[in-house]
């Protein structure tokens, strides 16, 4: 059973965090040793080393090519947009448990978990909870649960494991920890140097009333700290709605193939984090950094090379019409619309944001006739798509026109059915004629006796009128651009020289303003 | 002496007696159909089955778009998901949506030739779900459609197989053979027009007031899964029962889901004389 906590928070902390953040983008870097530098070669310095590292004897501070002399090392540039990405990841694992969630640094979030107990049970459960999230989200972290937010924040700096400290022995977890852990100032922490104070217990130990007089208020504030006090309310972050994530790459990318590994690792740890948070993704914005061109690389001219050509930019949006968490789904479509517009560069950079939305509820009813799966049916249009060309796959929406053949092609959605009680309220029309149109329409010759078509020709057959309806005129957008004027006429031909079907009904008609017959359609 | 299963046997059909008529006899399940949208068509030939290849062939104004259409409104009107495959991009939306097809339940793919319409059809297929998917290829040109290999229509047929999709092939000559579970040739038979001459008897209108009627097309079963093979030419009688004969009516000229506008029937529509 676990300790009772009165009003529980919990701090989460990662550990070496600028490292996770990098070996999170690539996480094969986390089975070999690995420093990360930061500065300008070759004054750069190793800022975070990982354990293989530190076994070869590489500390933090050496430059680059000290640290290479211990051995095969990987080297990383410091990466502030990993950093970010990280944190925001580290939120999402956190969300995912309570809203009341403080940003108290890039590596280290303070939640309130009062009022939970019901929703998780125990607070190891919790506890477990959360590290599992963090480690779905690609993140190893130190979490500490206390009825005090600032014990659990310096205990899960201090101690590894999931640790809970009970009600009323906050003092007795912080008293072995140095005092730095509190993270006094510079000129705080030498006083306490020079006093001689170097545990949380020898602070504790001190007279407030003194301490005040000496250090000022910082100093207080510390003590009650280290006192197993200092309570105060969280500064709550608001839930994002937006995530994004980033890639820089050591080398840059033209192969799709190659690119599309690395889009579905960054799909991936997308949809961790939405899923984390119970949404989906509605829409994916894919911003591609491409390698400047190389005439621009070699141009030697002075004033190209004082200022470094800035990098071209391809975007790609993903639009979907039913929200998903399906990272392979998003993958397929991604590499579908690659191959269709691909960057025309080697890509050096991806930046990859996703707008959520609330997931899709499903309600399948033994009433409504079965429908295509959305996120199937969306990859099938993109395959048709890639196929026969972006516009030519959909739903065909009709124009507010009388123009002839008047339409737009719209995103075809399985449209929601209704039950078959409303189903049957639909009118079926007595079975009409239909037109089959010719696009573009055939151009043809038509000889007119009292103005009335009586023979006409084209694609090479002739006939002669039986029959014939018109001219139905119609005009319009004359005051546009492209105005449209013309009579439309039914025949019904004979054709000679055809045994075999020697009538057929056709829509005609004359374009005014070209002063040329056209054939729209054939009745069939 | 009677085996136990020869015991068996006759116990079980000893005790089903009176309920079951061949209780160990394998009887091929009745295919589900669809109505097509032609009463008289669905009589005939029971309606379109699911599941299964239709071929329906014919030549040019011999009705097949006009069969297409009317299968779509059916469909679409009842809540399904339809998907046409264009070969040639002749379909025209504002006189289906005139006849009833919801345009909004039908995926359109506009190819441009007959490539693009088999690799759409077979993508379609794959992705499954839709209650109705249709290949005109009608407008592609003959001598390639003759060219794909059966193999290509049996694979779609295998497709198809135990789902509730209804596959329609049309083409001017039938290419799916046995494939096909339903065939159908569409004949034109003979168009009507009205003559109103009487109702517009001023000089200004330079022809007769004519107007397309309707246009009635026959539909002759050459395949299907109820029936055997045609054997009209032993008895001369069973052919007229696999025929039959359907009015299609003309639309109004300018359908009226086209336009936002005020729509005017066809009588009411200016006439005027044609300056061609």
């Amino acid at each position: 059973m676990s300790p009772e906590l009165s009003a529980a928070f919990a701090a989460v902390f990662v550990p070496n965090f600028i490292l996770q953040a990098i070996a999170r983008a690539e996480p094969e870097l986390r089975a070999q040793p690995l420093a990360i530098l930061e500065g300008h070669p070759p004054h750069d310095r190793a800022i975070a080393i990982n354990r293989l590292a530190e076994l070869l004897g590489v500390t933090p501070g050496m430059s680059k090519a000290s640290a290479g002399q211990f051995g095969p090392l990987a080297f990383r540039a410091r990466n502030p947009g990993a950093e970010e990405a990280a944190h925001a990841a580290l939120l999402d694992a956190a969300w995912s448990v309570t809203p009341r969630v403080e940003s108290f640094s890039p590596d280290t979030l303070l939640l309130d978990l009062s009022g939970l107990g019901a929703l998780f049970g125990r607070h190891d459960e919790l506890a477990r909870r959360l590290a599992a999230a963090a480690a779905t989200l690609g993140m190893s972290v130190q979490i500490a649960l206390s009825g005090n937010v600032e014990t659990a924040r310096i205990v899960a700096r201090a101690l590894p494991g999931p640790t809970i400290v009970p009600a009323g022995e906050e003092r007795r977890f912080l008293e072995t920890l140095p005092v730095g852990m509190l993270s006094p100032s510079q000129e705080l922490a030498d006083v306490f140097a020079r006093w001689g104070i170097s545990t949380c217990k020898e602070l504790a130990s001190l007279p407030v009333l003194d301490l005040s007089e000496g250090v000022g208020q910082e100093g207080v504030r510390l003590h009650a700290i280290a006192c197993g006090g200092g309570q105060r309310p969280l500064l709550l972050t608001e839930p994002a709605q937006r995530f994004e994530e980033s890639l820089e790459l050591e080398d840059a990318v033209e192969d799709l193939e190659a690119l599309s590994f690395l889009l579905g690792r960054i799909l991936d740890q997308l949809a961790a984090r939405v899923s984390a948070r119970a949404l989906s993704i509605a829409v994916v914005h894919t911003q591609f950094e491409l390698q400047p061109s190389f005439e621009n690389a070699f141009d030697t001219r002075r004033d190209l090379l004082r200022s470094k050509p800035a990098p071209r930019l391809f975007p790609c949006t993903l639009e979907l019409p039913v929200p998903t968490r399906d990272a392979k789904l998003l993958l397929k479509l991604l590499r579908l619309r690659l191959q269709a517009h691909p960057p025309g560069a080697p890509v050096q950079k991806i930046h990859m944001a996703a707008e959520s939305s609330l997931a899709r509820v499903t309600q399948g009813s033994l009433f409504v006739p079965a429908s295509p799966d959305p996120d199937k049916l969306e990859l099938t249009i993109a395959r048709i798509a890639a196929v026969v060309g972006e516009g030519n796959v959909g739903s065909p929406r009709l124009l507010d026109s009388h123009r002839p053949d008047a339409f737009c092609m719209e995103r075809f959605a399985a449209a929601p059915s209704e039950t078959r009680g409303a189903s049957t309220q639909t009118q079926i029309t007595a079975p009409a004629l239909a037109l089959h149109l010719y696009r573009p329409p055939l151009p043809a010759r038509v000889q007119l006796q009292q103005h009335k078509p009586v023979s006409v020709t084209f694609q090479g057959r002739a006939g002669k009128v039986l029959h014939a309806s018109g001219p139905w005129r119609s005009c319009g957008e004359w005051w546009e651009e492209k105005p449209w004027q013309e009579d439309a006429w039914d025949l019904e031909i004979h054709f000679f020289a055809e045994p075999a079907s020697p009538r057929g009904l056709y829509r005609f008609a004359f374009d005014g303003l070209l002063n040329q017959w056209f054939v729209r359609g054939m009745y069939d | 002496m009677l085996s136990r299963s020869s015991a068996l046997r006759l116990h079980v059909e000893s005790a089903l007696a009176g309920r079951v008529l061949s209780p160990f006899r394998f009887q091929q399940p009745q295919p589900i159909t669809a109505s097509c949208g032609i009463p008289e068509l669905d009589q005939l030939s029971g309606g379109l089955p699911r599941g299964a290849l239709t071929e329906i062939y014919g030549a040019a104004c011999s009705g097949i778009t006009s069969l297409l259409q009317s299968a779509l409104a059916a469909r679409t009107a009842s809540g399904e998901c339809c998907a046409l495959v264009d070969a040639q991009d002749a379909f025209a939306p504002a006189h289906a949506q005139s006849a009833g097809v919801a345009l909004r339940r039908l995926l359109w793919v506009r190819c441009r030739n007959l490539e693009q319409a088999l690799r759409s059809v077979d993508l379609l297929l794959h992705g499954g779900g839709f209650s109705l998917v249709a290949v005109n290829l009608t407008a592609a040109p003959s001598r390639l459609v003759r060219h794909v290999p059966l193999n290509f229509w049996f694979r779609l047929r295998r497709t198809v197989e135990n789902t509730s999709t209804i596959l329609l092939l049309l083409t001017r000559e039938s290419h799916a053979k046995t494939c096909a579970s339903l065939v159908l040739h569409m004949e034109r038979a003979a168009a009507s027009w009205s003559w109103q001459e009487a109702a517009y008897p001023s000089r200004a209108f330079h022809t007769p007031a004519a107007l397309l009627h309707s246009c009635a097309s026959t539909a002759e079963i050459v395949r299907s899964p109820s029936q055997r093979k045609n054997i009209a030419f032993i008895d001369q009688a069973s052919r007229h029962s696999d025929r039959t004969r359907f009015a299609l009516s003309a639309q109004d000229f300018f359908p009226a889901a086209s336009a936002g506008g005020p729509h005017l029937p066809p009588s009411h529509q200016e006439r005027t004389e044609n300056r061609g």
